[in-house]
């Protein structure tokens, strides 16, 4: 029987299988931030173990970092800590830090694929859920939590049970105006946020073979939040050009060699995978979530549905939302356009494209956060800033921000705020706070019109997709 | 980590589902640099009104609830990767969540610190949440040993599965860092004929 590609990255890394027990898996990468490391740090020295392969880890500031006036020193007492202890941990155990101010500092998720770090066929882990974005290029990527952080850093190993393997088709031609994001949102919203749970999932068909590895990266994303611990797509042409030249991808004959590799990492045809499902991307429209998680998603045009359950129900009261209540031209005044999502450099293009010759309206509150210091060059460089500037837009530095909202940025209790981010909990963005979760095109549409608009009935919409 | 005994307890039922870590443990109280007083601020935002007051209708503020063990609806612990979800739950004194789904990483996380995760049927756990919700005394007995979890005085016996070397490790205590540096010399072997 023929292997997917999940099996492939996996079964090359089992340094051992336990019997009756897990599997010890090896892990080529391991990136760190200020929030999950710090209590890693403390258990091995208590312990005292030392940290087996700091050369595999890179770490970041991003979580608990202000996005103004990142030059000066941070406010908060305990952010100030806690970015200390990271310096101080990075330090003493010779490991590469992208603090706060380095060129190279950003959300962990963007920095690792933008400094080629990530690379297909590898096995990534950080402390943090949205690891799966790095499954884009073909990498098994997950999420671990701080005693799992400790063991990596004691062994460069993790002890797992083998996940079943989940395949999602999406096949078909996607309407202009529907982006990356409204697919992933579209899947969660079809099969729950449970689905994935205990599977590895892989993404085919022509529409993720068609998609930037930009596009890539947000469908990985949220695979966490139907569940998956990781999401994957065969790596290709698309994936090799992106990797190409970035700063730790293998260079010249190494990255042919690699490539050589890197070519044999697709599912074969005979392959089995336990659950499979299929979708045709033609029904795809913008997206939208109403609710208090990511599957409770809707299409933008789509009523909220009628349902009678004790939890669904605690979930409109919170978001203020009646069953059947469409959400077009409901009246928006916070706007979030970052997190580990979409905030790379084609979601700024697209938004900066959409309010280009537009203006922000006066009663929304626009929260512009590039994923990276890399981005927010770029995105100087390609002069979107000054369309944003123009349009009444204010960039801010990059780092997690409102995502969920561990530093000052924070929606106001009781404000609806059109998110790019990946988690519409309760507080997510602030005690109160509410989040609808859409693409960059919809939020930018969103900041424009002063409330939610069916981006699919504008025409200028065409020229960006 | 503490060895896992047999356990006896009253329950608090929570019957909400896809409770999130974002619920368990807010976002700005991750700001701690070590495992302390995260109990504090377990379900911060549903014990606590904003203006700091008391939620008299959430069930940790009903004083006809208390007990070691959670039971809550389907999905628990779904989002953020955060431990310290584990690690407030454990510090306010749970010692067994029991739910009809666990979400994974959250699952693994409890594990790591000596939390168990009981995953029951839908139909056991809305006996379950109906019998604790009725009668706030009712007792769950809980063996890991056997794998077993009764109601006290009822006929209500549910075998529950857990991987062996899991169960092994939360009898003894033990905890996975021990296991891998153990394993090193393995480990080498294996960067070495991967050319690390």
């Amino acid at each position: 029987m023929g292997q997917t590609l999940f099996d492939k990255v996996w079964d090359k890394h089992v340094v051992d299988t336990i019997k009756d027990g897990p599997q010890i898996i090896y892990i080529d990468k391991h990136l760190i931030h200020e929030v999950t490391s710090p209590q890693a740090f403390n258990e091995l020295t208590q312990r005292n173990i030392p940290i087996f392969r700091p050369q595999q880890i890179v770490a970041t500031a991003d979580h608990n970092t202000p996005t103004i006036d990142q030059h000066l020193p941070v406010k908060d007492a305990l952010s100030r800590n806690q970015l200390k202890q990271l310096t101080e941990n990075c330090k003493n155990n010779n490991i590469e830090l992208y603090g706060l101010g380095h060129e190279y500092n950003g959300i962990v998720h963007v920095i690792g694929p933008e400094l080629g770090i990530t690379q297909p066929g590898m096995t990534i882990v950080c402390g943090d859920s949205h690891t799966s974005t790095h499954g884009a290029f073909g990498t098994i990527a997950f999420g671990i939590g701080t005693s799992q952080v400790a063991q990596v850093f004691a062994s460069q190993c993790l002890l797992m049970n083998k996940p079943k393997k989940l395949r999602v088709n999406v096949n078909g031609k996607l309407r202009k105006g529907v982006l990356s994001k409204d697919v992933i949102l579209y899947i969660i919203a079809k099969l729950g946020t449970n689905s994935g749970t205990g599977y590895f999932c892989e993404y085919a068909g022509n529409v993720f073979e068609e998609m930037s590895m930009e596009g890539r990266m947000t469908v990985c994303n949220m695979s966490i939040e139907m569940g998956a611990r990781g999401g994957m797509i065969a790596p290709d042409e698309t994936t090799y050009e992106y990797i190409k030249g970035r700063k730790f991808a293998p260079k010249n004959d190494d990255f042919d060699k690699k490539i050589a590799y890197w070519n044999t990492l697709k599912t074969d045809e005979d392959a089995v995978f336990d659950l499979e499902y299929s979708f045709d991307a033609t029904d795809i429209e913008p997206m939208i979530t109403y609710g208090t998680n990511p599957g409770m998603g809707i299409k933008i045009s789509e009523a909220i549905p009628s349902l009678n359950d004790a939890s669904f129900e605690k979930s409109l009261a919170y978001m203020n939302f009646e069953k059947g209540e469409k959400l077009l031209n409901k009246p928006i005044n916070y706007v979030f356009i970052g997190s580990c999502t979409n905030s790379r450099i084609e979601d700024f293009r697209i938004a900066a494209n959409y309010v280009n010759g537009r203006q922000k309206a006066s009663n929304v509150n626009a929260w512009l956060v590039p994923g990276s210091q890399q981005v927010a060059k770029q995105i100087v460089e390609e002069g979107l800033d000054i369309i944003f500037a123009t349009a009444g837009f204010k960039l801010r530095q990059p780092g997690c921000s409102a995502c969920l909202a561990m530093n000052d940025d924070k929606i106001p209790e009781g404000e609806y705020c059109v998110s790019t981010s990946n988690r519409n909990f309760e507080g997510r963005q602030g005690q109160g706070a509410r989040t609808i979760l859409a693409s960059p095109l919809v939020a930018a549409a969103t900041a424009v019109a002063g409330k939610i608009v069916n981006v699919l009935e504008e025409t200028s919409t065409l020229e960006l997709v | 980590m503490e060895k896992f005994e047999r356990l006896i307890s009253t329950a608090v039922p929570l019957p909400t589902e896809n409770i999130d870590t974002d619920q368990i443990i807010p976002a700005r109280f991750l700001k701690a640099t070590d495992k302390q007083g995260f109990g504090d601020n377990v379900f911060k935002d549903w014990r606590y009104h904003k203006d700091g007051s008391i939620n008299t209708d959430f069930v940790l503020n009903n004083s006809h609830y208390s007990g070691s063990v959670l039971v809550a609806g389907n999905n628990f612990g779904c989002g953020s990767s955060r431990e310290h979800a584990a690690w407030a739950l454990a510090g306010y004194g749970f010692k067994v969540v029991i739910s009809s789904f666990f979400a994974d990483i959250f699952k693994g996380n409890a594990l790591n610190n000596g939390i168990l995760p009981i995953q029951v049927s839908e139909d056991c756990l809305r006996t379950l949440l109906q019998l604790i919700t009725e009668n706030p005394n009712t007792k769950i007995d809980i063996d890991l040993e056997n794998q077993v979890l009764q109601v006290v005085g009822k006929v209500i016996v549910e075998k529950f599965e857990i991987d062996t070397y899991k169960k092994v490790c939360l009898l003894n205590g033990y905890d996975d860092i021990d296991y891998l540096v153990s394993n090193q010399d393995k480990i080498v072997a294996y960067e070495q004929e991967h050319q690390f």
